[in-house]
């Protein structure tokens, strides 16, 4: 029935009224329609008070497919009460009240509900959770709020809740929507919202359109775009064109069209691949700088180095915990905060570790691995046993949670993005530590050559410790940042030991340029891989190709220079 | 420390004792084996089932026992190694003399014991939800088969409530579990008229924390114009990471649903759920079931575990019903002889924690209801499906043209866990 009602409306103008009578008789979804074409939504209260209640109330069913009517009952009348009404539901904060049976908005405040009622708008009562029982809502039912709210936020007067209502138009390509668009567009002011919304209204024009003309219009709107819903859009009309006879100039002018979007998104898709490979290497680096030290400059194959990364995402955890109380929710504080702290935790364990085992190994690099190996057994077993085996929750600070989302479908996540200007931030003061300090000049010279750096008067032992206890706080500084994209659990370590030996020694052992350059070069050849070969198989080409470089290239991609590596 | 040395002695000497004296005196307690991982990358799952044995056990004898005697359970840890689970699991049985085990949760750690268990004729109860194919005279699967899972969540994408779904995403963690699964919805999804073209299939290893691409190709997948959804048999701590890449790309619940086969109350628990509200998980209980007898087990758990936070899960639920079933079958029997309890374990009925009964089949599985909850912003699952009554779980996929034909009866005149006739 729906659709004979919009071939109706498609074929011609006049039509408009015939259904304007069919409406009386079936339509939920078209009296939305022709009622917004015909009463302006700014004459508000379509509804009287009391039938705004009762409507509101028939959402107080089990089915969704009741409700969907309900909610496209609503909608039509562009009363501006329901936007309020439609959000609060979809939001999950739509109750009935028991006593009175009454649908009130109810915002939760520690555990006391306030109602907001539904047609004055103001505060009607508090009650305990149970007193309300919540108009429930799945998939569908949110999909129908927010295509129901799009409708009616083509007429806000604010320009973001409308540029928001178009691209969720664009996004639903409901030809049900496009009488309602048209009257939008004849409306809009705004420069650039007019542009999208005859960009959207393209996209259902060429599915809908009359002539050849008009198709041809619509393509050519339409090929200037680079975003993946104008691909699909395209690709389905010209897999249908076929089929349904149009004339060849319009699915030429399609075809060509399309292949131009896919060649543009095709290079978006490439600058895409770069930059979750620099993410990923990024992770790679800010995991692996730490061992770069301690492996790299000492020469200690330190299997517990995950371990260190993993008391540096507890270490998170718990000034998040101790912070939770004195800070807003979504505050950064607590993981700026967390950063030095992480550091010194991390640091101190690793000066215990080097002072109490791995001093008495130097220059026996089995046992090393296999003493450093049992130091990250007993340190996962022992935070199992203080927080338990569950993995720990660290809430993300605002500034890190979302992307920025193009609109070719390049999404760059804020977490990521951090990150990578976190490891850049990391390494930066590393190389600074090493170049312009006094520690850092002894760490050098140790490196280079210890014998002769003990006989001008340097402590190689406390340089040995405080070495160690270096690589070790930067690790725990990575982990601040993995516990925003990773388990905080016990095995987190675990999981990043072997890309980072990986890195090390790829870049080249004692080299920190050499590290950089391997964790970006590893993090985007890995995710050039995954795409085409799949993320299992991409890790055991890199595996290999790694092996096989370094048979020819042993050292690495910079090989040092000095004597250490040689003793 | 000086009592703590003292019962280690004591234990020591009943040990000995135990082992030099004959059966007669072993058997003043009946011996329950727990055999799930405390250590290692799958503690973070079976810890939780060690505990709900253990408060099963402490209950029972609050409760006077089992046929007049105590019940001990022995605990053992065999650290998410799977070589270990087979040498505990011969350790348990023949050192500990128990007379029945509670255990495993990954399949290839199932697999790895099969055989110790069929060589010692010993009874094993899997709680976890698997890829089916298989049924063992010793195992009883009280986690649901591929039919009481799987099957009924892709059938909810596909309907009206679900969104329609008419593009599926399978992504896996890269083993049987996830691989078998698929190859069934696969067969599944073809018989219901889609094509291959409009199925993608991923799988990433283990513990896989980078989830930028792959997220982004099922957003590329998804924009083919088609309403598209994502089945997820993805295992482990690689979903924190993957739920959160999700919830950063914006990927709302009613554009891409994802259903989750592994993700539970428990598995929530590490993850901020506010922007994950909508996605799906299919499983035969969720804690959020409202039932008195769920609201005592809830109460209980807190009770035992000490923590009004910790939640409750289905493979607790399968834990707990399977041990109540084997109590029921003991006492039936009056012996916790291995060969009488299974015979009195088929048609054996429990009241689950969901307000229904679960009935143990001959083919070893459970006839469970399915439900499928949705994610709210609290870490808990709203229910927006369930099944009408209860589902019989199937050993052998009915789509899978292979196994199609092989039944599961281990009663007469089948006697059997994969024939295609009656062996007698």
């Amino acid at each position: 029935m729906r659709n004979d009602m919009f071939s109706v409306l498609r074929r011609s103008p006049f039509a408009m009224k015939k259904a304007a009578q069919y409406v009386v008789r079936f339509g939920a979804v078209v009296a939305c329609l022709l009622m917004f074409a015909v009463v302006s939504p700014n004459v508000a209260q379509a509804f009287s008070d009391e039938e705004l209640r009762n409507i509101a109330e028939q959402l107080n069913v089990k089915s969704a497919t009741k409700k969907v009517a309900v909610i496209e009952k609503m909608a039509a009348d562009g009363d501006p009460r329901v936007a309020a009404i439609l959000k609060a539901m979809l939001e999950g904060d739509l109750y009935v009240r028991d006593s009175d049976e009454h649908v009130v908005i109810a915002t939760k405040k520690g555990k006391v509900y306030t109602h907001i009622d539904i047609v004055s708008g103001e505060q009607a009562g508090e009650s305990l959770s149970k007193e309300l029982s919540k108009i429930k809502i799945n998939n569908r039912l949110r999909g129908a709020l927010r295509d129901a709210l799009a409708t009616l936020n083509l007429f806000s007067p604010d320009l973001t809740v409308r540029t928001a209502a178009v691209e969720q138009v664009m996004d639903a390509r409901d030809p049900a929507m496009l009488p309602l668009l048209l009257r939008a567009i004849d409306r809009e002011e705004d420069e650039t919202l007019l542009a999208r919304m005859e960009l959207a209204q393209a996209t259902m024009a060429l599915a809908a359109g009359e002539t050849t003309e008009e198709r041809l219009s619509a393509i050519e709107v339409l090929a200037s775009e680079t975003t993946p819903q104008i691909r699909a859009v395209l690709s389905q009309f010209v897999a249908s064109a076929e089929a349904e006879g149009f004339e060849p100039e319009v699915v030429s002018a399609a075809k060509d069209a399309l292949a131009s979007v896919e060649g543009r998104l095709s290079t978006w898709q490439t600058v895409g691949d770069v930059y979750r490979g620099i993410s990923l290497g990024s992770v790679l680096l800010l995991a692996a700088v730490g061992l770069a030290i301690t492996f790299g400059v000492m020469g200690v194959i330190n299997m517990a180095h995950g371990e260190m990364i993993m008391i540096g995402a507890y270490t998170t955890f718990m000034v998040q915990q101790a912070l939770a109380p004195f800070l807003p929710s979504g505050s950064a504080w607590s993981l700026i905060i967390s950063v030095p702290v992480a550091f010194l935790v991390a640091g101190m364990v690793g000066v215990v570790i080097e002072r109490c085992v791995i001093r008495f190994l130097y220059g026996r690099p089995l046992e090393t691995l296999l003493a450093t190996w049992g130091v990250s057994l007993v340190l996962q077993q022992a935070i199992r046993s203080i927080f338990g085996a569950t993995n720990q929750q660290v809430t993300a600070p605002d500034f890190m949670s979302g992307a920025v989302e193009f609109s070719t479908g390049l999404v760059l996540t804020y977490n990521r993005l951090w990150i990578i200007l976190f490891s850049v931030i990391v390494v930066a003061g590393i190389a600074a530590v090493l170049r312009y300090t006094a520690f850092g000049l002894q760490m050098r010279a140790v490196t280079q050559n210890r014998r002769m750096a003990g006989s001008v008067g340097i402590r190689t032992g406390y340089v040995d410790a405080l070495t160690f206890g270096l690589g070790s706080g930067i690790a725990g500084i990575a982990g601040v940042a993995l516990s925003q994209i990773s388990n905080v659990s016990p095995n987190l370590g675990q999981t990043y030991i072997i890309d980072s030996f990986m890195v090390v020694v790829f870049g080249g052992v004692g080299n920190l340029w050499g590290t950089v350059l391997g964790a970006f070069s590893l993090g985007i050849v890995n995710k050039f891989l995954e795409p085409v070969a799949g993320a299992v198989l991409a890790k055991i080409f890199v595996l290999i190709a790694l092996i096989l470089f370094i048979q020819k290239r042993p050292k690495g991609l910079f090989a040092l220079k000095g004597r250490a590596v040689e003793a | 420390m000086n009592k703590k040395l003292q019962a280690l002695i004591g234990a020591g000497a009943m040990a000995v004792s135990a082992m030099a004296m004959s059966a007669a005196q072993a058997a003043d307690t009946i011996k329950v084996g727990v055999l799930h991982s405390l250590s290692g990358t799958m503690a973070i799952s079976e810890t939780t089932l060690k505990d709900t044995v253990l408060m099963l056990v402490d209950d029972l004898n609050k409760s006077g026992g089992l046929l007049g005697k105590q019940v001990e359970a022995v605990v053992v840890d065999p650290a998410s190694d799977w070589p270990l689970f087979a040498e505990k699991a011969r350790e348990l049985i023949e050192k500990d003399q128990v007379d029945v085990v509670f255990g495993c949760w990954t399949s290839v750690s199932r697999k790895s014991v099969l055989p110790v268990f069929e060589e010692l004729n010993s009874m094993l109860f899997y709680p976890v939800q698997y890829e089916g194919e298989e049924s063992s005279r010793n195992v009883f699967y009280t986690g649901a088969a591929p039919n009481q899972q799987a099957i009924p969540a892709v059938d909810y994408l596909m309907s009206e409530d679900g969104g329609s779904a008419e593009r599926i995403v399978l992504l896996g963690t890269d083993y049987v579990y996830p691989r078998t699964t698929n190859k069934i919805l696969r067969s599944y999804l073809n018989g219901k008229g889609i094509a291959d073209a409009d199925i993608m299939e991923n799988y990433t290893p283990f513990g896989h924390s980078d989830w930028q691409s792959i997220v982004a190709d099922v957003k590329a997948f998804a924009s083919a114009g088609k309403k598209t959804a994502v089945v997820s048999t993805i295992n482990g701590d690689a979903n924190v990471p993957f739920y959160k890449e999700l919830a950063n790309q914006g990927i709302k619940a009613e554009d891409i649903p994802v259903v989750a086969f592994s993700v539970g109350e428990e598995e929530l628990a590490g993850i901020d759920t506010a922007p994950l509200v909508g996605h799906l998980a299919a499983w035969n209980y969720f804690q959020s079931v409202e039932a008195d007898a769920n609201a005592a087990f809830i109460e209980k758990w807190h009770a035992f575990i000490g923590d009004e936070a910790r939640v409750t899960n289905d493979p607790m639920e399968a834990t707990y019903i399977g041990f109540n079933m084997w109590k029921q079958a003991v006492e039936q029997a009056g012996t916790t002889d291995v060969d009488a309890v299974r015979q009195a374990m088929y048609g054996q009925e429990v009241a689950n924690l969901t307000g229904g009964t679960a009935v143990m089949n001959t083919n070893h599985h459970l006839s469970k209801p399915v439900l499928i909850g949705e994610v709210q912003d609290d870490g808990q699952f709203d229910i927006v499906w369930e099944t009408e009554g209860t589902v019989i779980g199937d050993a052998w996929s009915d789509f899978l043209p292979e196994s199609a034909k092989l039944t599961a009866d281990w009663t007469y005149p089948w006697v059997c866990g994969n024939c295609e006739k009656p062996m007698y």
